[in-house]
């Protein structure tokens, strides 16, 4: 039954989602002794799943808001469970960025993972999958199966091919991420007895009965929060990154960071938009500290992946700042400071990706991350200094490169939101951003050559800048030319505002809101 | 008018600064050079044509009707925001590209003689390109975000031509405090963009010029936040209080680029955005006032720094900073014209300062400092005569273009719509400072006995002519360039005044403010005083640095302290390290990431993790494998259960 109806349906997004996996199954039967054919391997795999993953872009209909290529094929039926996968103009680029990225992390590796390479790439096939399907799921059931699968793999990449600190990152890693995933599995239960649906078109179809909101929406949003990761709940990011190897730190910041604000998009503001509302301030604030504390933190640390990682934060904070610029009423900020916010997901996606990967090509040759250790590489890697100047100006946000036309939306975005006055705040991040990562670059590139090591430093090789010219040349794209991609991300952006000011024009009309954790109750009868 | 030729202004330095960055390593060191000049030439003679185009339409259609744009592609779009890559040639902007780029071509020119030995050639003048394209886009853009590209790209080219010896840790540091100084600037411009679309519904200028009048109320909060912000962002790039202290500092990079980039034309973005914007200007009376007050406070300021200092650029780089002081007081008593009209000139003479200091640096060896200098005068002639006539024009001489300049804005100062004696008297005495730190800047550097140490002064020699021609065009322009702008009442024509007046809102009729009446003789008078307080500046700096020399160090020593107040700029620099930079590092690292993070949240998480693995220990120690402990625990267990049930 499910197999006949699943060779009906359209099979591009299961190619996508799955292709990784085929992938896995080859490299199962290559010898872990060669190495070399196993790279090969997974970059063929890799290469394979953008190049199909381009035919999304194709074919998507840019005028479109609603979910597209979708495969709707009964799966659990006695609880209506679906295989259900579809893209919209949210994850569309999102879907596009991982797969992007896919071959420019195996490329990345070639050099640096020496060890165990076999287990390494089916790793890192596996987390492929894993984070494309929790891109594509429509149902919930799907959904919590990819993001479980997602974590996995990166416990182990950070865990095994980590460095001195591995085991009590990947520890610190999985607590976190497992609290969130827990709360959210609690929530989903709750939400299935309120909803009765596992389906995600079905529930948005749904006034989620207000009462039950806020208290889903606290479950949600602390599983993702965790792993954006917001203020106060960041702490496993600096260890995390810090530790693992470069591939797990471009993934971690480029893809599995977005799960957490992909997921306030996806699940916790649509589905519970009153209670999204009503704590939206608390977001807010939060948000505009992680901005200003990640980059006064980042500002001091002494190694360069914690710079970037705490920069992560910094810039995080201004994605989760713009997606609530969404108002109830009719203010306007909401599409300015959502489709900036998608925006700035795939810019600290490239930016971060870049920065992170300059750092381990400069961790293969000195073998050290503290900033000290470098400075004067500038005259004897120009090569290397051009792409590091572009992808630290692109992630201070110069005008003309990817970083500006997020941050400038999203500012523009929470201005005419219904927390204005946040924009003042949040727009010392631009000031902060530049110091940070202008010192750091001064610091490690300019200057004169005080450790005699630094003397012989070699300039990039071929294959690493087969490694970063994609990530830069994506800087410039986005810069100049941002309307490939808003004119596809907003009218999905404009169906979600319109969805989320319905609901939550409903429940305002209905009456003014009381205490809203008062009289919320486990019982299916008080609750519907 | 739609003319896709305006793209090209733009864009010829871009493909210049491309071409040089591919190919310049293996091109020969003069293909390099030729190039880079050659495309900013094309850029000028493009420039020229929207020019005679435009004047054109002035005078066979109608003043109003000389604008001519050019929509190359739509850059952001969304909701209601719809910012293009478009270009506009106006009167004012045709002014700003003609100056910019025939400055920038006689740079580029000088630039192949001044760097003719560097190891970076070919980066140099691959930047110089790139600046100038970043330029050329801020001056024609159409809307304040496309002007904001330009805007931090110009930034950009400064951090990087800055620190272009960035192997010297005092330059990459240079580099990198005027680029976040910029940036502090750039917070207040952002924000100024944010609140103009948000209360008008537009960013471009013929929008904010044509909608402002009608949306906003004239002295609203609004309208005086957002021309205050976007002032902020000027005060960074045009390095006034109290963002001026990255401009001293970016002397550091090669003497050419501080002649383009830190005196001629980047410095000069924030008027120029302010008398693009003079309709939202106009509608601030508050702002007006800041902006006024902010630039003649900078003008006496800064004027009185250069009194003292040392070092022949850093004199320079004060006087910058002070006539660009001058300018702001223009356009913040309304008149814009007279701002833009001292920009120009000041373009003029400051680039061939630059220059000149440059060609004496060049024959010095290096040196820098003022008192090794002396009595250049006859070893280098060419650079002696341009840079006196310099001196002159900006001392404020007549018939030099600076006096026409300087005079009209401390005129406006005084009488026009919006001004006020005290803004005069400031201006007034700065312009006296001038006189003074200018011209000993000249008789210590040219006259009396070479202070240089006999291995120095043996190989000092006058520049090549690639160096020199430029500085007599730069001369000649400087002496005459004022014929643009000769006031009627002197009996010129004020060309500058009319060929901007259609694009300025308090002469083409969209504002009228009433000036007080004074007679002509009223204006003799202050001109006669302007000619009179430089005059005494010329005549002090005469008797201290030449007549009697011992009386400058005699006077700096019973004045000793406003003597190392002076000398150490304020101060400045140490107080906003001690309030701003230390404590900021200093939280950062101790109560933030120290306390906060590591030992507060992750003392939080390791303790929840310890308790959690301690409580299981506990656990553990009941699986001890004992049966007997097994069979109580379950009889306990039995007790228990059957004890509530009977109860």
């Amino acid at each position: 039954m499910f197999w006949t109806e699943f060779c009906k349906a359209d099979l591009l997004l299961t190619t996508v989602v799955f292709l990784p996996l085929a992938g896995v199954l080859l490299l199962l039967v290559v010898p872990s002794r060669s190495h070399g054919t196993l790279r090969w391997l997974a970059l063929a795999v890799m290469l394979a799943g953008f190049a199909v993953s381009l035919r999304l872009l194709d074919g998507f209909e840019a005028g479109n808001g609603g979910m597209q290529f979708t495969v709707k094929v009964p799966w659990i039926e006695r609880y209506g469970i679906c295989y259900h996968l579809g893209v919209d103009g949210i994850s569309l680029f999102l879907v596009l960025l991982t797969t992007f990225l896919g071959p420019v992390v195996v490329l990345s590796t070639w050099t640096a993972i020496t060890n165990k390479v076999k287990s390494f790439m089916i790793l890192l096939l596996l987390l492929q999958c894993g984070m494309l399907g929790a891109f594509v799921s429509l149902d919930m059931v799907l959904f919590y199966i990819f993001w479980e699968v997602m974590l996995i793999p990166m416990y182990l990449l950070i865990g095994v091919w980590g460095h001195e600190g591995r085991i009590y990152a990947a520890v610190k890693f999985v607590l976190y991420t497992m609290l969130g995933s827990l709360l959210m599995l609690v929530g989903f239960i709750y939400l299935f007895r309120v909803g009765g649906s596992t389906d995600l078109l079905v529930l948005y179809g749904k006034q989620i009965p207000v009462k039950a909101q806020y208290l889903l929406f606290l479950s949600f949003a602390l599983a993702f929060a965790i792993k954006v990761p917001m203020f106060p709940f960041h702490t496993w990011l600096p260890d995390a990154h810090v530790e693992a190897p470069t591939a797990g730190s471009v993934l971690l910041a480029a893809v599995l960071l977005k799960m957490g604000t992909y997921g306030f998009l996806r699940f916790a503001m649509p589905l519970f938009p009153v209670a999204s509302e009503y704590f939206s301030p608390y977001i807010c604030v939060l948000a505009v500290i992680g901005i200003i504390y990640g980059a006064l933190v980042a500002m001091v640390q002494p190694d360069l992946k914690k710079l970037v990682a705490y920069s992560s934060i910094s810039h995080l904070g201004f994605v989760m700042l713009g997606l609530y610029a969404l108002g109830s009423g009719g203010s306007g900020g909401g599409i300015y400071g959502i489709s900036g916010g998608i925006y700035q997901m795939l810019n600290h996606g490239i930016s971060t990706g870049a920065l992170f990967l300059i750092v381990g090509i400069l961790y293969e040759r000195r073998h050290t991350r503290l900033i000290e250790n470098f400075g004067g590489l500038s005259a004897r890697v120009p090569v290397l200094a051009f792409f590091f100047m572009v992808a630290t100006l692109s992630s201070i946000g110069l005008p003309g490169l990817n970083g500006f036309v997020g941050e400038f939306l999203i500012l523009l975005g929470v201005y005419g939101g219904p927390h204005s006055g946040f924009v003042f705040f949040a727009a010392s991040g631009v000031v902060l951003s530049a110091v940070y990562m202008l010192w750091m670059f001064r610091r490690v590139m300019f200057g004169r050559i005080v450790h005699p090591e630094n003397e012989t430093m070699r300039d990039l090789g071929f294959r690493e800048v087969l490694v970063l010219l994609p990530l830069t040349v994506m800087m410039f794209v986005m810069g100049l030319f941002p309307g490939i991609f808003l004119q596809r991300i907003q009218p999905a952006v404009e169906k979600f505002i319109e969805d989320y000011q319905e609901k939550t024009a409903a429940v305002q009309q209905a009456g003014p809101l009381t205490d809203p954790l008062a009289g919320v109750s486990f019982d299916r009868e008080s609750s519907e | 008018m739609q003319e896709a030729f305006i793209r090209w202004i733009v864009l010829f330095p871009l493909l210049g600064a491309g071409l040089i960055a591919a190919l310049g390593r293996r091109l020969p060191r003069a293909a390099v050079g030729i190039l880079a000049c050659s495309t900013v030439g094309a850029s000028f003679a493009a420039g020229l044509a929207g020019y005679f185009r435009l004047a054109d339409l002035a005078g066979q259609v109608h003043p109003a009707a000389a604008v001519l744009t050019d929509h190359f592609y739509t850059w952001m779009a969304l909701g209601r925001l719809n910012v293009g890559v478009s270009f506009i040639l106006d009167p004012l902007s045709s002014a700003m590209v003609l100056m910019v780029a025939g400055v920038s071509f006689l740079i580029h020119v000088y630039s192949m003689g001044y760097m003719a030995h560097d190891k970076s050639y070919w980066r140099y003048f691959s930047y110089l390109n790139l600046f100038v394209f970043f330029m050329l886009l801020l001056i024609t853009a159409d809307s304040l975000p496309l002007m904001f590209i330009g805007w931090e790209g110009v930034g950009l080219c400064s951090y990087l031509l800055i620190g272009f010896w960035f192997e010297d840790p005092e330059k990459a540091y240079a580099g990198k405090k005027a680029f976040i100084v910029n940036r502090v600037g750039d917070f207040g411009f952002l924000l100024g963009i944010i609140l103009l679309f948000w209360s008008l519904g537009t960013v471009d200028f013929a929008g904010i010029t044509s909608l402002a009048p009608d949306k906003l109320a004239v002295g609203g909060t609004w309208v005086t936040l957002i021309t205050l912000l976007l002032f902020l962002g000027a005060t960074g790039k045009s390095a006034q209080i109290p963002l001026y202290v990255w401009l001293p500092d970016a002397m550091a990079g090669p003497t050419p680029v501080s002649a383009l980039i830190h005196a001629a034309t980047m410095v000069t973005a924030g008027v120029y955005m302010i008398v693009r914007l003079n309709v939202l200007y106009l509608m601030a009376p508050v702002s007006m006032a800041v902006v006024a007050a902010v630039g003649v406070l900078t003008a006496i300021y800064a004027a009185s720094i250069g009194l003292v200092q040392n070092d022949i650029k850093k004199v320079l780089a004060y006087s910058t900073i002070s006539q660009l002081g001058y300018m702001f007081l223009a356009v913040g008593v309304g008149a814009f014209s007279a701002g833009i009209f001292h920009l120009v000139t000041h373009a003029f003479f400051k680039a061939l300062l630059f220059l000149c200091a440059g060609s004496v640096i060049h024959a010095m060896g290096g040196r820098q400092d003022i008192r090794e200098m002396g009595g250049l005068r006859t070893k280098l002639p060419a650079t002696y005569w341009t840079f006196l006539i310099a001196t002159v024009t900006i001392a404020g001489l007549p018939p030099f273009s600076g006096f026409f300049s300087k005079d009209e804005i401390l005129w406006q100062a005084f009488g026009g719509a919006k001004g006020h004696w005290l803004l005069w008297l400031t201006g007034f005495l700065a312009a006296g400072m001038t006189a003074f730190y200018m011209f000993r800047l000249l008789f210590l550097t040219f006259f009396g006995r070479c202070r240089a140490d006999h291995e120095t002064s043996a190989r000092i020699h006058e520049s090549p002519k690639v160096m020199t021609v430029p500085l007599v065009i730069l001369a000649v322009l400087s002496a005459l360039g004022g014929y643009w702008g000769v006031p009627e009442v002197l009996g010129g024509a004020a060309r500058l005044h009319h060929w901007l007046a259609p694009v300025l809102g308090n002469e083409n009729g969209t504002f009228r403010f009433e000036a007080p009446h004074y007679s002509h003789a009223v204006e003799y008078l202050f001109m006669a005083l302007s000619v009179a307080v430089a005059a005494g500046g010329i005549y002090a700096a005469w008797v201290f640095y030449l007549r009697r020399p011992e009386t400058a160090g005699s006077l700096a020593g019973r004045l000793r302290i406003c003597y190392q107040v002076l000398l150490n700029k304020y101060y400045v620099d140490e107080i906003y390290n001690i309030f701003i930079v230390q404590p900021v590092k200093l939280g950062s690292t101790y109560l933030l990431w120290k306390l906060f993070d590591v030992s507060l949240v992750d003392g939080a998480v390791n303790l929840t993790g310890r308790t959690v693995r301690g409580l299981g220990r506990l656990a553990a120690r009941l699986q001890n494998g004992y049966a007997q402990v097994y069979a109580i625990s379950f009889l306990l267990g039995v007790a228990l259960v059957l004890g509530s049930l009977l109860w």
